[in-house]
């Protein structure tokens, strides 16, 4: 079986750009810094699952890699960050880099195994190794504090300098840091001849391996670095919050990562940066008012873009965009 | 017989119960093109996956210019010299005619992606360049931005064609690379395949159904026909040998 992600909207034709909505995303992010300072705890975790997003799209949209089972990488990396921590090392930032070395070699000793599957079987066995990952967690209390989770943990300052307040204000700037980086990073990357080959083996990985390249490995590498970003995500949650429950490893976890990214639309790296907040904020507001009302409307979302906008948020705002330059929606690229 | 290019002996293939290969051989010359020909259902294209890895036969052995091929990776077959054109093109649908040339280049420049995180993320522009480069040669040019999906299949298959040549590959095979085609285009890739000839260090294996394609291309041709091959001859001698018209030539010409 083949999955095909064009499906999801995705054109070559507009390659990756470092273009305005990035630019226009990033600027409202630091706006919302001075508009709510009183909302930033909520704005950082927004970021935190922007960059998880961002994470999945590396391996979902470039590389065409399935999965339902990327809280696997997250947790990970939240439980790393948490446990280093607790035994003493409390430097944040190479604690963020541990942790999410760590979620890539989790990916890079599963990848080889279970990245020789496409399709259904894919997906089946990425939830299967999510649920596991669950269950273990959920059983070794001794490690992971169980249902209690892992507390208690305290990070020095960001660069030694910067303390961390009840308010978020250094927690929202440093996971905005994180994520322009990680952005930036992935952005290069998938420009690259490295994301051109990544899109070749999403599109056709007969002909891929009959050009003379090791698809397996290729993957492998892909699935990797999106680990490394889903762990760093999870790391930056682990100290933002100073705790780490069950749940960054729960299934719900890696399907809510999945609708976010197919809000924002899948395969240009913007859609993480929209349907984190999108999704996040619909929940955050409707709480409040019934605690149901949000699932109803993320599944109107969910079967609107599925049925008329294929490309997500970020389809949309791009064929406006390209509208209103007076191009045609599939016009001369560059 | 070392002086070979290719030698598969005794190949043999089942799906299930079905016998699609039954003890074939098959001997390519370096420098020549030949043409395999047969019924439909003869074992032609699956013969050619076995060659290239895509399928392991069940027995036989598959020499390559001295080496062994057989329990090699699809990748690493590729990578001593064997580039394939498939019936039906597979080319990178989703991305636009000049990406698609651009990965074979690509994977030539770099030996086949070696997991280089420098050479990965070095300059395009020589790529680009070469990509262009075939893009002329076959005349796509003018569709480099197109969608390769959207193509026209005498497109996608020239598409295709360029792709393996880019990476000047000792062996290419070519799966039906005509059918489908307007006789105008028919004749283009003819030319092109000659051209290619006179123009590289190359061998061409093809399997065709249009005898025109094949009297014009072919120096030698293997005649397949239930999974065992008939004869491999010249093509005079081949015009008429009785065995190939009763099993093909025959069929053909009536349906034509
Ligand atoms: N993967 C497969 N599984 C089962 N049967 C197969 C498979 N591939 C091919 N076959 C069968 O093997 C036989 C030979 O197929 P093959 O494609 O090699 O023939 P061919 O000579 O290329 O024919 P054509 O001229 O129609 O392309 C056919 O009967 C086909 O149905
Ligand atoms: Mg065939």
């Amino acid at each position: 079986m083949k999955i095909t992600v064009s499906s999801t909207g995705l054109s070559a034709l507009d390659r990756p750009r470092m273009p305005m909505i990035a630019l226009v995303v990033f600027a409202l992010a630091l706006a919302v810094f001075f508009v709510f300072p009183d909302r930033l705890s909520l704005a950082a975790y927004i970021g935190i699952f922007a960059l998880f997003a961002l994470s999945l799209d590396l391996a979902l949209g470039m590389a065409g890699i399935v999965t339902l089972g990327h809280a696997a990488f997250f947790g990970v990396g939240a439980y790393t960050a948490g446990w280093l921590a607790l035994a003493g090392w409390q430097e944040p930032i190479t604690g963020v880099v541990i942790s999410g070395l760590c979620a890539a070699a989790l990916a890079g000793a599963l990848g080889p195994f279970i990245l020789r599957l496409t399709g259904l079987p894919l997906v089946m066995v990425t939830l299967a190794v999510g649920v596991f990952l669950f269950e273990a967690a959920n059983k070794l209390t001794w490690l992971t504090g169980g249902d209690d989770g892992l507390y208690g943990m305290t990070f020095s300052p960001v660069l030694g300098i910067f303390e961390w307040s009840i308010y978020g204000t250094t927690d929202y700037l440093y996971v905005l840091a994180w994520l322009a980086l990680a952005f930036y990073g992935c952005h290069r990357l998938t420009t690259s001849n490295f994301g051109l080959a990544l899109r070749g083996v999403r599109e056709n990985r007969l002909r891929m391996s009959l050009l003379g390249s090791s698809v397996l490995a290729q993957l492998t590498l892909a699935y990797a670095l999106s680990a490394f970003i889903a762990g760093v995500a999870g790391a930056l949650l682990a100290q933002t919050s100073e705790f780490v429950g069950l749940e960054v490893l729960s299934v719900e976890k890696s399907i809510d990562v999945l609708v976010i990214l197919v809000l924002g639309g899948v395969g240009h790296l913007y859609g993480a940066l929209l349907g984190a907040p999108v999704y996040l904020l619909i929940k955050d507001m409707s709480k409040e008012w019934n605690p149901h009302a949000w699932m109803i409307i993320i599944g109107f979302m969910l079967v609107f873009v599925m049925l008329v906008a294929r490309g997500g948020i970020h389809g949309v705002l791009h064929k406006v965009i390209e509208r209103s330059r007076g191009k045609l929606p599939n016009g001369e690229p560059r | 017989m070392t002086d070979n290019l290719l030698e598969a002996i005794g190949l043999q293939k089942s799906f299930g119960a079905l016998k699609v290969a039954q003890d074939v051989t098959l001997r390519l010359r370096p420098g020549e093109r030949h043409a395999l020909i047969g019924p439909n259902g003869a074992g032609k294209s699956t013969l050619l996956n076995c060659l290239v890895g895509k399928l392991i036969p069940d027995t036989g052995s598959v020499m390559f210019d001295g080496q062994s091929v057989l329990g090699r990776k699809p990748y690493e077959i590729n990578q001593m010299g064997i580039s394939r054109v498939f019936q039906t093109p597979e080319i990178f649908g989703d991305l636009s005619v000049q990406e698609n040339m651009m990965i074979p280049c690509f994977a030539k420049r770099d030996g086949a992606f070696q997991m280089n995180a420098l050479t990965a993320m070095s300059s395009q522009r020589d790529v680009i360049e070469k990509a262009e480069e075939m893009l002329v040669e076959m005349k796509l040019a003018d569709k480099r931005h197109m969608h390769a999906a959207s193509m026209s299949r005498g497109d996608k298959r020239r598409l295709e064609i360029a792709m393996c040549l880019s990476q000047d590959p000792r062996l290419l095979l070519l799966d039906e690379p005509t059918a489908g085609m307007a006789r105008a285009d028919t004749n283009n890739t003819i030319d092109l395949l000659k051209q290619i000839k006179d123009e590289r260090d190359i061998t061409i294996a093809i399997i065709e159904h249009d005898m025109h394609v094949v009297f014009s291309l072919a120096e030698r041709i293997t005649v397949l026909a239930q999974g065992t091959p008939l004869v491999e001859d010249t093509p005079d001698n081949i015009k008429g040998h009785p065995k190939v018209r009763e099993a093909y030539l025959g069929e053909s010409q009536d349906a034509a």
